[in-house]
């Protein structure tokens, strides 16, 4: 594994703490040797295929199923053995396509697992509002959409305010805006201290959102740190999009000739060319010496999922 | 183990039978079987209308055994693969709740809504009967309803283990009629077919230590044994040692018969 993300600071001591963690199913290694430091107040972003042991390292993460070999520990103590009711009470959960039961109504829902959790539902009404419920309080799960049973699945993962939360693929049947208000309140909670551990398989919806992330393959961690050290790491080309004065194709393309550039193309009434980051000031001072031949320009950094594939294939 | 987590899941699985009124629904079959019986019993015998209680408890327990294992089969089988099919088990387990909670709360709000059914439907029959039954005749009446409700725990708590070990639904259903065919129908044919086949030579001292292994057995001892009248009608006197035949004896055997699967299941659902 390659960490590459910047060192610890004082106030980001690990929150979550994997070591050497394994889980095998007879032949399968479904996580195969993980280790993980996730920081206090960080939104960490876990990715992978299906299949990968995302998963799997949230249900061994959440003390549901027994680790092969290695060590879990949250907030410093184990999920598993004589602390787990208090390291329950500290975290919330979101599972990937969430059930909850159709013949309770939402506030009932969640004072049903109020009641679990050992906290007050006094603030349930203020939960269901926050996640834009307020309306089916009294509604009956039954008659709750895809959307609206993910909204209220993620307020039960808020009951009791979690220190910790896992959300496994929480934007799973939520529309555009639906999703972009969920992740304000994910921005809420970071600036309250909680620590997040999030899931995607929706590469850019997460890539501008999470501070750093795991890429996940084979059940090993490929890579740790920040999209944009990653991006670094893989040194994937950048991809320049020029618009120009008519007829000045020749000339770009001649000026480019000597620079190392790659796959250049004509685009209408533009170019497009990959080069490498270290080449990067190179190709922009020669361009704006082309003055008013180039009229405008934009540089593409490589998406995250192409630096995704670049580390899971 | 935290009780208020036990009794927040045994809440939560009796409420929802009242709700979806389940609970009425068994009541109402149980009334109007039991009033059926006590009015109509007789019917062969070209009369109507209340005979005697012993005759009534007797009739009653011919239905009992076949319908309360069925029921309770039925309302259990998917306590726990239900869960596990339908993705809310994971969640229910990431609560600061243990598996043996879980499973116990399941058992104990399933059990309060057979329980409440059984003394519900019976119950009322037994209020619209008193008027002509004396205090012996009610002493029995409530023995009767109490061995239902045991009756019903020891096949919900056999229905529980299954939905532990079965790996989906189908296969719990399957496995719960299963049971039942084979405690309700084919154990007694068995043991008779032992009997007959070694001509007596071999069974004839342990068959009633034998009849200790099924429950529904075990139910009908309890009831029959209490009632001097009824006892003679059955052969099953006659083998059975009065060592055995004493009602707070069966009822440990019925007890253990509750908490044996529970504790396999419990055993089970930690691994």
């Amino acid at each position: 594994m390659a960490d590459i993300s910047p060192a610890p600071t004082e106030a980001g001591n690990p929150v979550i703490f994997a070591r050497g963690v394994h889980k095998h199913y007879g032949a399968i290694h479904a996580v195969d040797g993980v280790d993980l430091d996730i920081r206090a107040g960080e939104l960490f972003g876990l990715i992978g295929h299906n299949g990968a042991g995302k998963s799997t390292m949230f249900k061994m993460m959440l003390g549901l199923i027994p680790l092969t070999a290695g060590e879990i520990r949250i907030d410093g103590a184990s999920v598993v053995g004589g602390d787990f009711r208090a390291v329950r009470r500290k975290v919330g959960y979101l599972p990937e396509n969430i059930v909850l039961y159709d013949n309770l109504n939402g506030l009932e829902t969640l004072q049903f697992f109020a009641r679990l959790k050992g906290v007050s539902s006094a603030d349930n009404p203020r939960l269901l509002e926050r996640v834009g419920l307020a309306h089916a309080a009294k509604r009956r799960v039954r008659e709750y959409s895809k959307g609206m049973r993910q909204r209220l699945g993620f307020a039960q993962a808020l009951l009791g305010r979690p220190r910790i939360l896992f959300l496994d693929e929480p934007t799973t049947g939520l529309d555009p805006e639906a999703i972009r208000g969920f992740y304000a309140i994910l921005r809420e909670l970071r600036d309250e201290g909680v620590t997040m551990v999030i899931t995607s398989h929706i590469l850019a919806e997460i890539q501008e959102r999470v501070d750093r992330l795991s890429i996940m393959a084979a059940g090993k961690v490929q890579a740790t740190g920040t999209v944009q050290a990653l991006r670094e790491r893989m040194n994937l080309p950048l991809r320049f999009e020029l618009q120009l004065a008519p007829g000045a194709f020749d000339t770009v393309r001649a000026t480019l000739a000597d620079l190392p550039v790659s796959a250049i193309e004509a685009r209408d009434g533009g170019l497009a060319l990959r080069c490498g980051r270290e080449a990067k000031m190179k190709v922009l001072a020669a361009l704006s010496s082309l003055g008013d031949l180039v009229r405008d320009l934009t540089v593409r950094e490589p998406s995250l999922e192409d630096v995704f594939f670049g580390f899971s294939d | 183990m935290e009780f208020s987590q036990i009794a927040t899941i045994a809440g939560k699985e009796f409420w929802d039978r009242i709700r979806n009124r389940w609970v009425l629904a068994v009541a109402l079959v149980f009334t109007a079987f039991a009033l059926s019986i006590a009015y109509f019993g007789a019917a062969q015998q070209g009369t109507v209308g209340f005979r005697s209680i012993e005759v009534t408890i007797a009739s009653l327990v011919s239905l009992v055994i076949y319908l309360i294992p069925l029921i309770a089969l039925l309302l259990g089988f998917d306590a726990i693969v239900g869960e596990r099919e339908r993705g809310s088990l994971d969640l229910l387990l990431s609560m600061p709740i243990t598996r043996g909670e879980l499973l116990l709360g399941k058992y104990l709000g399933l059990a309060g809504a057979l329980a409440f059914s059984t003394i519900a439907g019976f119950g009322l029959v037994g209020i619209v009967l008193s008027a002509q039954l004396d205090l012996n005749a009610l002493f029995h009446y409530f023995g009767f309803m109490l061995s239902s409700v045991l009756l019903g725990c020891a096949f919900l708590s056999l229905a529980v283990m299954l939905s532990v070990f079965a790996s989906d639904r189908t296969r719990a259903s399957g496995m719960a009629i299963a049971m039942w065919f084979f405690f309700v129908l084919v154990f007694d044919l068995l043991l008779l077919g032992v009997l007959v086949v070694t001509a007596g030579q071999w069974g004839g001292e342990a068959l009633p230590y034998m009849l200790l292994l099924n429950p529904a057995d075990v139910f009908r001892i309890l009831n029959i044994f209490s009632l001097e009248d009824v006892r003679t009608l059955y052969g099953l006197s006659t083998v059975f040692p009065p060592s055995l035949a004493r009602p707070w004896l069966l009822g440990l055997v019925m007890l253990a018969w509750i908490a044996a699967p529970l504790a396999i299941a419990s055993w089970r659902f930690r691994r």
